[in-house]
């Protein structure tokens, strides 16, 4: 009994971290699909979305605001960087934005420390900092928080990449650059458009997560490196391999530290994605490139 | 050069050159394509029928020369401005949208026909509901007309070669264009659809149409076209009706050879 509580104990805060990573996983396809590119910016989207819904908390007294406006003002962060450094670009090609979000990243990590400070910030969680009980197991009221509220962004972003004319335009121009231009869609906005919902997807991710971890300007790197290998395990470029690719990294991670130690939390991802890249480069969910004759 | 503008010139390419690394693949072309009439362009593999096509639909940056559509310069525009301005294409190695349903690429095809594809329109979220059903209709009329209606929710990967061409044919005309550039439709395809295609395009150009073609399949270039382009080594050689070009030496003897002297 004892082992089964604690085993659903681990499980539930490895599915909370894993809808984290699926969150920031997510930002990184949508970058790769739009453009063939790694963002490596990515992360510091992630530290942006904690620390400026610590910062606008004060000013809203609502959390539910906060990270309302935070969210938006770091998609707008998003869409800012496309046009500063991506839209100006002569030969945009995969590898020269890969090359040009390494700067943004120096660049938005320095601006984050200078502007919002060195010292980690946090705030409470959504319904305080309080701790739900299951017959005995006991799960953070965030972490609810957490999963609810990635869901339900998923399923916004089902819905718009699914169902609306604009976002069947993303991903006719994810498929083919070329054809979708000559049937009218704008390539360069679609580009612009991607690097929005990711700048708004991870700093999501940052604000919802903040409560159980903090927010300092230094985590962008992990955060993205966690958020690129969950992309990487889930296959690049995929959406449900996000979702997949995120929720089970967190699970290794939980079970990793719970039968290992906690001090393999973070080699765990570099282990995962030494094994991804070494057996199957597509991902769980990607799917070899079959040329069809 | 300063030939005055005929009114019912729809496209106008005056000198057009293009160079790459020292070969010239379109060498200072000049001519037009009336409102309503279909044109084909003929000529040998590297005649520079591929870089014409480029160079209008703006894939490719011409070195020298403009191009006018409906009056107004359009070699500088971006591609998607043009396809705006009513210019749609077809490829000659398809580029259909393979993952996505076959409805989906008609939709996105007729996305310019919409006025909630842009961020801002997406604010307005009542009307995209009733935009998306409006344009479904449309692209599932268009599938209709075409006979692929019951393949409205295949992967368009999945579709026949010929079902294929037929749906990139309907994705272009599904903004409603004014010039449709069709970059070899037959090829390909076996005799019996290879006419049907063809009939499918006359019956476009009879409801009005403009139509520029290149295609290697003389029957159907002949039958179909009211005007004839044959270019070698990048320039013209020839322009006529079929029966003008037929009789042209210069084109028996660089292009069309023993198929033209048995028709």
């Amino acid at each position: 009994m004892q082992t089964t509580t604690a085993l659903l104990q681990v499980l539930s805060s490895g599915i909370g971290t894993g809808a984290v990573y699926a969150l920031v996983a997510l930002g990184f396809n949508v970058v790769f699909k739009s453009t063939g590119a790694m963002n490596f910016a990515q992360g510091e989207w992630v530290v942006m979305g904690g620390m400026v819904t610590a910062l606008l908390i004060g000013t809203f007294s609502s959390v539910g605001l906060a990270v309302v406006a935070a969210v938006v003002l770091v998609g707008v962060v998003g869409l800012l960087s496309e046009r500063l450094t991506v839209q100006p670009l002569k030969r945009p090609d995969a590898l020269v934005i890969t090359l040009v979000t390494i700067g943004l990243s120096i660049v938005s990590r320095s601006l984050v420390m200078l502007v919002l400070g060195k010292k980690p910030v946090g705030y409470a969680g959504f319904s305080g900092n309080t701790a739900l009980s299951f017959g005995g197991v006991s799960i953070q009221s965030q972490t609810l928080w957490i999963i609810a509220i990635t869901l339900a962004f998923l399923v916004v972003m089902h819905a718009f990449f699914e169902r609306t004319i604009l976002g069947k335009a993303l991903r006719a121009a994810a498929a083919d650059r070329e054809a979708a231009a000559i049937v009218g869609v704008n390539v360069g906005s679609t580009v612009l458009l991607s690097f929005g919902i990711a700048a708004l997807a991870g700093a999501l991710a940052g604000a919802i997560v903040t409560p159980l971890t903090l927010a300092s300007y230094d985590q962008g790197a992990i955060f993205g490196f966690k958020g690129f290998s969950a992309a990487m395990l889930g296959g690049l470029g995929s959406l449900p391999g996000a979702v997949v690719g995120g929720l089970a990294l967190g699970l290794l991670e939980a079970f990793g530290s719970f039968y290992i130690s906690s001090d393999f939390k973070d080699a765990i991802a570099f282990a995962v994605l030494l094994l991804i890249l070494f057996v199957r480069p597509s991902g769980l969910l990607g799917r070899a490139d079959i040329v069809k004759v | 050069m300063n030939t005055p503008r005929r009114t019912d010139d729809l496209l106008e390419v005056e000198n057009l050159t293009c160079r790459f690394a020292g070969v010239t693949a379109v060498d200072d072309l000049s001519f037009r394509v009336k409102a309503g009439e279909i044109k084909a362009v003929i000529g040998p593999n590297g005649a520079g029928k591929s870089t014409l096509f480029n160079m209008i639909a703006g894939v490719t940056r011409p070195t020298d020369g403009t191009i006018k559509f409906d009056g107004a310069r359009i070699d500088r525009l971006p591609t998607h401005a043009r396809a705006r301005r009513g210019i749609a294409r077809t490829f000659q190695n398809l580029q259909i949208f393979r993952e996505m349903s076959v409805l989906e690429n008609v939709m996105v095809g007729r996305h310019l026909r919409g006025r909630t594809t842009t961020l801002s329109g997406l604010l307005h979220l009542p009307s995209v509901g009733a935009e998306e059903r409006a344009m479904e209709a449309a692209a599932m009329a268009l599938l209709e007309r075409f006979g692929l209606a019951a393949k409205a929710h295949a992967p368009a990967g999945s579709l026949a070669f010929g079902q294929m061409k037929v749906l990139e044919l309907a994705r272009a005309l599904a903004s409603e264009p004014r010039l449709l550039l069709l970059d070899e439709p037959a090829a390909g395809l076996p005799h019996a659809e290879a006419d049907k295609m063809a009939e499918t395009i006359r019956d476009l150009n009879r409801d009005g149409m403009t139509v520029l073609l290149v295609e290697h399949n003389m029957r159907m270039v002949m039958s179909l076209s009211h005007d004839i382009l044959v270019l070698n080594n990048g320039r013209r050689i020839a322009e006529g009706t079929a029966e003008d070009v037929r009789r042209h030496p210069e084109v028996l003897s660089a292009y069309l050879g023993e198929e033209a002297a048995d028709a």
